[in-house]
């Protein structure tokens, strides 16, 4: 294998990482607090799309970035506010923020569909480390949202095992009533990882299209929403395990368009659903109900709490 | 007592009402500095609401709270923790996936960012110590023990600096030798300058372990004491008033019992009957038995009773040979379990919760898989059978959950009662339901048992806990069932009820069904068994006749002692 290949599929893949791992680490955050948002990928494309307006009408990356964890801050808040204040189905409240974030992307994103927006987080070589043969070109010649994601991954295993709020975090998803008697808001924490949570995915969502595929189309972050919620289960709510299960996906999503030039008979869908097949296989094996596995999932996930129902 | 000294904490007039039900009315209850001031009642009496009330869960409708000479508003449980009150819940507010110096420390006032284990681990090491509170800071909680989860919890509000600390019926959860040892802290504490609240229904315990006690009865305050005068008699004129209950069965001259069973003092009715603990009241009755006196009676008596035995029960029509069987984790929950039980008999099974008395009820409805051994009704191999098999042998299962297992509380009275026996031409006809039929049935079930329902037509989860356990064992033994097993079948029911599960259950074994009879409490199970095996950790100790054996030794076996047979 050519060395220029194993570049572009180590990049490739790191970047593809980066578009799913901000909604990853996000949905950590949000389900060790007992909150599972399945709406991931409405708000990834809400994400995507308000960043990428910002793009090509004012032609301002920070502007674009503001707006993003705007929009991903007030969806977060109307996701709290139905699953932790009207303590709502969380399986419904998250598909009604799908349909709502795809939707409603794609009626906002009409004008710039298609649009080319000429700007877009552009690789900056670091000096010294690039230099570094294979793995210099292939992980240090990214764009900043890349490399923010390798200060935010070691920061997010800090904060949840050796800090206090982090600790208060792994007890908050499960067993709520404990930190209500110890007079912590389990309300108002809740409401902050959830929030937190949906700005990550929707940074996740401007990942794609200022970063990574670099235009709008409806629906165009095609399942990484899901790739996402797939991961936090196969990482057993742990960032770091995240990571490599979101190099691997991206690993073999390149590695397919790759094998493909190869075996030319193969219709290129059977390729472009690898991720996807893989996803499954690893969700099966890490959470499937085999005897003697204790699931690792936040005992009060999903459940919401109700003070006077204790 | 300590009257010279001002209480620290007083409760005045207190009043909570949940919709038309009245928890707490006009309570008055003052606590001490030094003292361990228990709370007695039956379920339902209002001592949780009104010490979560003190613990600011709950906010009272009127009255007020004075702690350390100040009218105080409790809004939170965070005020309630800024006093310095605290409470270890009956189920424990622990967060298995931490440390057990995670989970102190969740609770402590510290706020610095990064944390400090080393210093947090040696911190309570120190407190440990002190208390004589045993427990390891580094391991997590899921690694422990009941008895040591509960010391973490002590250790918890230690750690904030509690000077009130609430214990809801801590001794629940702990074999005898456990509880004592839990006691002696307290005292430790209470000695210490703390004021102990103990929330309890066992009148012994409170007895011998208090110095003041308190008794609730439908939400007032009925009755209170210092323990130095407190007795049987007074307590449970205090708990239950003067209700008159249902006779023993044991001591009721029945047809096949000869008369002189009657005048004989039975096993769980030793010496200090001069006392008259009422017999209706198993769980007092035994309690005059202290440990350090073995039943007197029991002697006398044994031979007596090995020959109305001998009447009652017919052959051994239940077998367990060798039989092991997984928890839901895949964890080994029973470890070659043998076992038999005759027609007519009450088995019993004693055991500190959680010791395997669920996998075994299950293995024997047919709900668990069999690892390992046989299971044998009447000549018959049921391991691999299917449920559905179970039940068409006649086998009744009371599970623990009577409302989630046993019921589906969103159907109806007369939906519930045909949930095993749907597909019988009494109930459908080409797949449609014979609603008059099961109307006529359901009638009947209500009068017999006397089960007291809103309609026919409303969910059972609408009903008392009472008259769903009476309709749960009104459907399970409506087909005359040969083998019966209850788990904690009076658990949760005021004394009234509880007495007519206790009834249906001696009935059944009249009628010649073998009883599997699974219970915490060692005195309901010295009232209602003719034998008793005791569980610890999945293994069968061992098994005794009741009458040959006492509440010590059963003890010891459910801390995990094991001993020669006698």
């Amino acid at each position: 294998m050519s060395t220029t290949l194993l570049i572009s599929i180590i990049s490739t893949a790191v970047v593809y990482a980066a578009t799913v791992l901000y909604a990853a680490v996000g949905e950590i955050f949000s389900q060790r607090a007992g909150i599972m948002n399945l709406g991931l990928e409405g708000i990834m494309l809400m994400g995507a799309v308000s960043g990428y307006m910002v793009a090509v009408y004012r032609q301002n990356l920070v502007l674009a970035m503001l707006v993003v964890i705007l929009v991903g801050a007030a969806l977060g808040l109307v996701f709290s506010f139905l699953t932790v204040t009207m303590q709502a189905d969380q399986t419904v409240s998250g598909m009604a923020m799908l349909t709502f974030g795809t939707g409603l992307s794609g009626f906002l994103g009409k004008g710039v569909s298609g649009v080319n927006a000429n700007l877009a987080f552009e690789p900056i070589a670091i000096p010294g480390l690039s230099r570094i043969p294979i793995l210099g070109p292939s992980l240090f010649n990214q764009n900043i949202l890349v490399y923010l994601i390798y200060v935010i991954i070691p920061l997010s295993m800090i904060y949840l095992y050796k800090t206090r709020p982090g600790m208060i975090l792994r007890a908050l998803g499960e067993n709520p009533a404990a930190l209500d008697s110890a007079g912590y808001n389990v309300f108002a924490l809740r409401y902050a990882y959830v929030t937190f949570g949906s700005i990550m995915t929707a940074v996740s969502g401007a990942v794609v299209s200022l970063a990574y595929t670099n235009f709008w189309s409806d629906g165009m972050t095609s399942g990484k929403g899901w790739i996402a919620v797939a991961l936090v289960v196969f990482s057993a709510w742990n960032p770091l395990t995240a990571t490599f299960g979101a190099l691997l996906f991206g690993a073999i999503s390149i590695i397919g368009i790759d094998v493909q030039t190869v075996f030319p008979q193969v219709p290129s869908q059977v390729f472009s659903a690898l991720p996807y097949v893989a996803t499954i296989i690893a969700l099966i094996f890490t959470t499937g109900n085999f005897r003697g596995r204790r699931s690792a999932a936040p005992a009060a996930l999903t459940i919401p709490y109700d003070r006077e129902k204790r | 007592m300590k009257k010279e000294i001002d209480p620290v904490l007083q409760m005045r007039h207190i009043t909570k009402t949940f919709g038309s039900v009245t928890a707490n009315r006009d309570v008055d209850l003052s606590v001490y500095p030094g003292e361990i001031h228990a709370l007695l009642g039956e379920n339902g009496a209002g001592k949780s609401t009104l010490m979560n009330i003190l613990t600011g869960i709950y906010r009272p409708d009127g009255g007020e709270i004075w702690y350390k000479g100040q009218k105080r508003d409790i809004h939170s449980p965070k005020d309630a923790v800024a006093l310095g009150i605290g409470m270890v819940h009956q189920h424990f507010r622990l967060i298995p996936t931490l440390t057990v110096a995670e989970n102190v420390y969740l609770y402590s006032g510290k706020k610095s960012f990064f944390l400090n284990r080393d210093k947090m681990e040696k911190e309570i090491r120190e407190c440990s110590e002190q208390y004589n509170l045993q427990v390891a800071p580094e391991a997590y909680v899921w690694q422990l023990s009941v008895g040591e989860q509960q010391r973490v919890e002590i250790i918890k509000l230690l750690n904030q600096g509690a000077e009130v600390l609430i214990l809801d019926e801590p001794s629940a959860v702990l074999t005898p030798q456990e509880a004592q040892s839990m006691f002696d802290t307290l005292r430790k504490m209470a000695d210490s300058g703390k004021a102990v609240i103990v929330i309890s229904h066992k009148m012994n315990e409170v007895m011998k372990n208090a110095d003041r006690i308190t008794v609730l009865k439908n939400g007032r305050v009925e009755d209170t004491m210092p323990a130095s005068e407190a007795d049987v008699e007074r307590l449970t004129r205090g708990i239950v008033g003067v209700r008159t209950l249902p006779e023993h069965d044991k001591e009721q001259p029945s047809p096949e019992e000869p008369a002189q069973a009657g005048q004989q003092p039975s096993p769980e009715e030793p010496a200090q009957a001069g006392q008259q603990p009422s017999p209706e009241e198993p769980a007092q009755a035994g309690q005059q038995i202290s440990p350090e006196e073995p039943a007197q009676g029991a002697q006398q008596t044994s031979t007596a009773m090995e020959e109305e035995k001998k009447h009652m029960c017919g052959e051994e029509i239940f077998f367990m040979e060798g039989v092991s069987a997984q928890n839901d984790r895949g964890l080994p929950a029973l470890k070659k379990i043998s076992l038999s039980v005759r027609a007519g008999e009450i088995f019993g099974i004693a055991g500190v919760a959680g010791n395997g008395q669920r996998e075994l009820s299950e293995v024997i409805a047919g709900l668990r898989p069999v690892t390992e051994g046989r299971v044998l009704l009447a000549g018959k191999d049921l391991s691999k059978a299917t449920v559905k098999q179970h039940i068409l042998e006649g086998i009744a299962f009371i599970p623990e959950d009577r409302l989630q297992t046993g019921l589906v509380p969103e159907l109806t009275f007369t939906e519930n009662i045909i949930l095993k026996s749907y597909e019988t031409d009494r109930y459908s006809r080409r797949g449609i339901l014979q609603k008059q039929n099961m109307r006529s049935d359901a009638e009947e079930y209500a009068g017999r048992f006397d089960i007291r329902h809103g309609g026919l037509d409303l969910p059972v989860g609408l009903m008392s806990g009472g008259n769903q356990q009476k309709l749960l064992f009104a459907r399970e033994v409506s087909g005359d069932p040969r083998l019966i097993t209850a788990t904690y079948p009076v658990r949760g029911l005021d004394i009234g009820a509880a007495e007519s599960i206790r009834g249906i259950l001696r009935e059944q074994s009249r009628k010649g069904a073998a009883v599997i009879f699974i219970s915490e409490e060692l005195e309901e199970i010295f009232a209602m068994c003719d034998r008793v095996g005791v569980l610890c950790d999945g293994e069968l100790m061992g098994i005794r006749t009741i009458g040959e054996t006492d509440f010590q030794e059963i003890g010891r076996m459910m801390s995990g002692e094991r001993e020669e047979t006698k």
